[in-house]
């Protein structure tokens, strides 16, 4: 039946979803576990692998797809992540600035 | 916090010595302000309203009531915040070199009330109410989004503004500003409660005003007439969206920085204290990151009532509709990236400054393609001047000036020596007061017929608006000199004899704008007395433009009996111009509504308990309200909620109603729009 | 049939009413203004990590073994509340349904749980927001996820006695989808919050 298979193809997505988050976290863990890299590379690594995971929760829980988007909720999003990249990329370029000159 | 030995666990730091007997005029104030309270209780009880009242309004889910109602508040703290200006004026012209008749202590109160009140208590309800009001009509829509939140939202706010009321009677009231800046406002410099009180107001108001942000947008995005695309909308329904995103995404920054501040207090904690690793300056820097887009909050809805006004009183399609569509997006986006100008002294490096002075600059830009819109849609226009327009003509004048200030105090160097003095408290009343506050004004006198049915009187109309605008001249202009001369602000006293003039002429049009606010009430006292003989029942008075004006007046609590089919910019208007305007559908639909509901006010009356409870360390109270409101709003969503059903004969027998009005109208031209004759039916093509 | 996914809205076709999509969309429209208020958490946090006034620092107190169990917990919760949602949608049975509701909801009290766990771990060794700007921050940001997802375990309990007591309506619906919407999102704050915080600590 036509439910059968739109069930499954939902299903697989979830799994597809849990299972990416856990390498993704996984792998994260284990960078801080095991230390390969300096640092300031593990960081870069932890933010890469953060984003990924956020997508991924995005894409595989929550449905938001580009090519299947309303066009308000992807505006909604996109525009919240300007004004979230405003205020605490501002934020920190300020205080940061500021710690440096009050030493 | 510190052993207290005069907490009790009923009342927590609560005892008599609240009362504010120390000083007469504040003695003076709370008793005002309970006489008001028993005044007002006891004539509605004499009246045997209370029913109507809580049935009616207060349970109401309806945006026409809600917005009344939110207006109506605000108008009530202006008329406060207003009297406190005039005092602390009185007290600066006296105070030089004397004590005056007001401590400085009471003096710090009086500049965080009336900045308090102004911004949260009086323009963000005043402005919520206009949108609330206006909005849904201007879109074709029977209601918002989200009626039972808009009743939330009103009981939020209202929650509190009594807060700030009850500071007059169990004082104090915080002497930290409206902007609250730590360190002065953590435990070990302000260790009473008033900080607390401001704390939990300003968070009951922020928390309103979210709700009422996300309710507006939604709102506009999925409720508009079949055919309105986003640029068919009215100008005022442009700037309502662009402020209700400002709203959703300023609010929490001001969310955190109140509730770190609490935190601190409250528990000990080290965010903003000056010592055990706190960052003062991160207090400064999260308040600003909503206290500039606030201000932007605050007008730009003016400047879509601005919009409408010109338009409609030039008899003419608002010139640049596109560019000031595109400008007001340009305003709200980038209101985002400015919010360091309002500390360029605060020790980041000159080159952080010099990009946020320019993105300051930037700013001006949209603004000025506005103004210059609208003097080309008076250009060539068949302009009138009723008390509408009038402010709207002082605002393009007085406005100007006052952002040509603000572009002054971009430049940082030119900011570091007029920051905090009087220079910087003239530059920002230069734009509130005209920006902010005329607009409501005017928007209040322009859909006041809309709303209840009657036309407000000329001619005590034109009275206020003359000792307003020179009120505002008065009061306003010697702060930029006495600032240049060096000034600071919010003194109590004064010590250079030189500044005294100038003071005295600034409490002089303190005192005018004090009148201002008088002859309102007294065009309203005397409009009311003779609603009769201005009765505009059609519902369109000033032969508007947009669809607010297609029903009668006061309008139908359904709006529209059929829903509008828009296929252009000034729907109404074009439906005039081809005669569509006022022809009665072939059949009437049943139309269903929501129920009113109690949430609305048992949320607001638990909020205040949670809230006072907090301020006073009464932590039963507290709880009780927290958890009460919790447990309400979960009891809340088990209720069913079933519609109501208005039947089509009852929807065509007010539609019968209307349309007898409209029949036994005389259209009215442009010329007559004052005179008695003019039902609310305007001459087409005149 | 899967009728039109629409991100939020996972319904099938005949289930959605004209009310739906402003539903839906002002409750995505509460998340983000809920998301600005996490991001300038993290941004206080960022501003104050370096903080310590003489007091513990993130390698001292924080711990990865907690971390990941907690990180694991919360996914999976994530991902039979999907489950959940499946369930509603497919008409799978309501007893199917309120079981997965039950796992999501035992999911996220284990992980309220351990974070429990932890603070008390930390109050022991002395690391109390009390201490320190960095502790102060740390206990703004962390508790604040702890709060949401409290308050969505209530919601859970709420709306299996809701389910019980009205069946599937358009309303239990929608009030069930906004919850996903709801615990999806604590998920997203909590990889940011291991990875900027716990994870970032302890490098």
């Amino acid at each position: 039946m036509e439910d059968r298979q739109a069930f499954g193809r939902e299903l697989r997505r979830y799994v597809i979803g849990l299972v990416l988050a856990l390498v993704l976290s996984g792998a994260a863990f284990a960078l801080v576990a095991w230390a390969p890299l300096p640092p300031d590379g593990l960081l870069g690594a932890i933010a890469g692998l953060a984003l990924l995971q956020v997508m991924a929760h995005f894409r595989f829980f929550l449905h938001i797809d580009l090519k299947q988007s309303h066009r308000d909720d992807l505006q909604l999003i996109l525009f919240t992540g300007l004004i979230i990249g405003l205020m605490v990329a501002g934020s920190l370029w300020i205080i940061f600035n500021q710690n440096q000159r009050m030493m | 916090m510190g052993i207290d030995a005069n907490v009790s666990p009923w009342l927590g730091k609560l005892s008599l010595s609240a009362l504010p007997t120390d000083s007469v005029v504040a003695m003076g104030a709370a008793l005002i302000a309970v006489l008001g309270a028993l005044g007002t209780a006891g004539y509605i009880t004499w009246k045997g309203k209370w029913n109507y009242l809580w049935a009616e309004w207060f349970t109401s889910v309806d945006h026409k009531r809600i917005g009344i109602m939110y207006v109506v508040l605000a108008l009530v703290m202006l008329a406060r915040a207003v009297i406190e200006a005039l005092v602390m004026r009185l007290q600066q012209a006296d105070a030089v070199n004397q004590s005056g008749f007001i401590s400085a202590e009471h003096f710090g109160q009086l500049f965080s009330t009336h900045g308090s009140i102004m911004i949260f208590f009086m323009a963000m309800p005043f402005l919520t109410g206009i949108i609330n009001y206006v909005m849904p009509l201007q879109i074709g829509a029977r209601d918002v989004s989200f009626p039972a939140l808009n009743s939330i939202s009103l009981a939020l706010t209202a929650a509190g503004a009594a807060l700030v009321m009850i500071s007059l009677i169990l004082a104090p009231f915080s002497t930290g500003g409206w902007s609250g800046y730590a360190p002065f406002t953590e435990l070990s410099f302000s260790p009473g409660v008033g900080v607390d009180y401001w704390i939990w107001a300003v968070t009951l108001g922020s928390i309103g005003s979210t709700l009422t942000g996300i309710n507006f947008a939604v709102t506009l995005y999925k409720q508009r007439a079949p055919g309105m695309d986003l640029m068919r909308m009215p100008l005022f329904c442009w700037t309502a969206l662009c402020t209700s995103i400002l709203m959703i995404f300023a609010m929490p920054a001001l969310t955190v920085a109140t509730a770190l501040l609490a935190l601190d207090r409250y528990l000990g904690m080290h965010f903003f204290t000056n010592d055990g690793g706190g960052n003062m300056m991160l207090y400064a820097n999260l308040f600003w990151l909503f206290g500039h887009p606030e201000v932007y909050i605050v007008v730009l809805p003016s400047f879509g009532v601005f919009s409408e006004l010109f338009s409609t009183f030039s008899a003419k399609q608002l010139y640049g509709y596109t560019s000031l569509v595109v400008a007001t997006l340009t305003i709200a986006v980038l209101s985002f990236t400015v919010w360091l100008h309002h500390f360029f002294t605060m020790g980041q490096s000159a080159h952080i400054n010099a990009v946020f002075g320019i993105a300051t600059m930037l700013i001006g830009i949209p603004t000025g393609v506005k103004i210059y819109d609208w003097i080309f849609t008076m250009f060539r226009g068949q302009v009138r001047f009723p008390t509408p327009l009038l402010w709207g003509l002082a605002f393009l004048v007085t406005f100007v000036i006052g952002g040509l200030t603000g572009i002054l105090l971009a430049i940082p160097p030119v900011d570091f020596l007029v920051h905090n003095t009087t220079f910087l408290v003239a530059h920002f009343h230069n734009m509130l007061i005209p920006g902010t506050l005329f607009g409501m004004i005017a928007a209040y006198q322009f859909w006041f017929p809309k709303a209840f049915g009657f036309r407000l009187e000329e001619r005590w109309g034109k009275v206020a608006f003359g000792c307003w605008v020179v009120g505002f001249y008065l009061a306003f202009m010697p702060l930029y000199v006495l600032g240049l001369e060096g000034m600071p602000r919010r003194s109590a006293q004064v010590f250079d004899p030189s500044f005294r003039p100038w003071l005295l002429v600034a409490a002089g049009g303190a005192v005018l704008i004090t009148l201002g606010l008088a002859a309102l009430v007294l065009q309203l006292a005397v409009s009311i007395r003779h609603r009769d003989r201005n009765r505009v029942p059609v519902g369109d008075p000033w032969d508007g433009r947009s669809l607010e004006w297609a029903c009668s007046a006061p309008p139908p609590e359904y709006n529209f009996a059929r829903i509008p089919q828009v296929d252009t910019r000034d729907a109404f208007w074009a439906m005039k111009q081809s005669g569509t305007a006022y022809v009665p559908p072939p059949r009437y639909d049943a139309i269903a509504l929501p129920q009113s509901s109690a949430i609305g006010p048992v949320l607001g009356g638990l909020a205040l308990a949670a809230a006072f409870g907090l301020v006073w360390h009464i932590w039963w109270m507290a709880g009780l309200g927290v958890l009460g409101s919790i447990g309400a709003v979960i009891v809340w969503t088990f209720v069913p909620r079933p519609e109501r059903t208005l039947s089509a004969e009852q929807v065509a027998r007010t539609e019968a109603r209307w349309h007898a009005a409209i029949a036994e109208a005389t259209p009215a031209s442009r010329d007559a729009e004052h005179a008695t004759s003019n039902r609310g039916l305007a001459q087409v093509g005149a | 049939m899967s009728g039109r996914i629409h991100p939020g809205i996972n319904l099938r076709a005949g289930d959605q009413q004209p009310t739906t999509e402003g539903v839906m969309f002002g409750f995505w429209v509460f998340m983000m203004s809920d998301a600005v208020l996490f991001a300038l958490l993290f941004a206080v946090y960022a501003s104050l990590s370096g903080n310590i006034a003489g007091g513990p620092e993130a390698r001292q107190v924080f711990k990865l073994v907690p971390a990941a169990l907690e990180t694991g917990t919360l996914l999976l919760s994530s991902f039979t509340f999907g489950l959940a949602s499946l369930a509603m949608k497919y008409r799978q049975s309501m007893a199917w349904l309120q079981t997965m509701l039950a796992v999501t909801l035992i999911l996220g009290l284990t992980f309220l749980g351990l974070e429990v766990h932890d603070f008390m771990d930390m109050a022991s060794q002395g690391a109390v927001p009390q201490v320190s700007g960095f502790l102060s921050a740390f206990f703004a940001l962390v508790p604040t996820h702890f709060l949401h997802v409290a308050f969505g375990c209530v919601w859970i309990v709420v709306m299996m006695l809701q389910l019980r007591v009205f069946g599937l309506t358009h309303t239990t619906r929608t009030r069930l989808l906004r919850l996903g919407l709801f615990w999806h999102f604590l998920d997203i704050v909590w990889v940011m919050l291991f990875s900027f915080v716990f994870l970032r600590g302890l490098l």
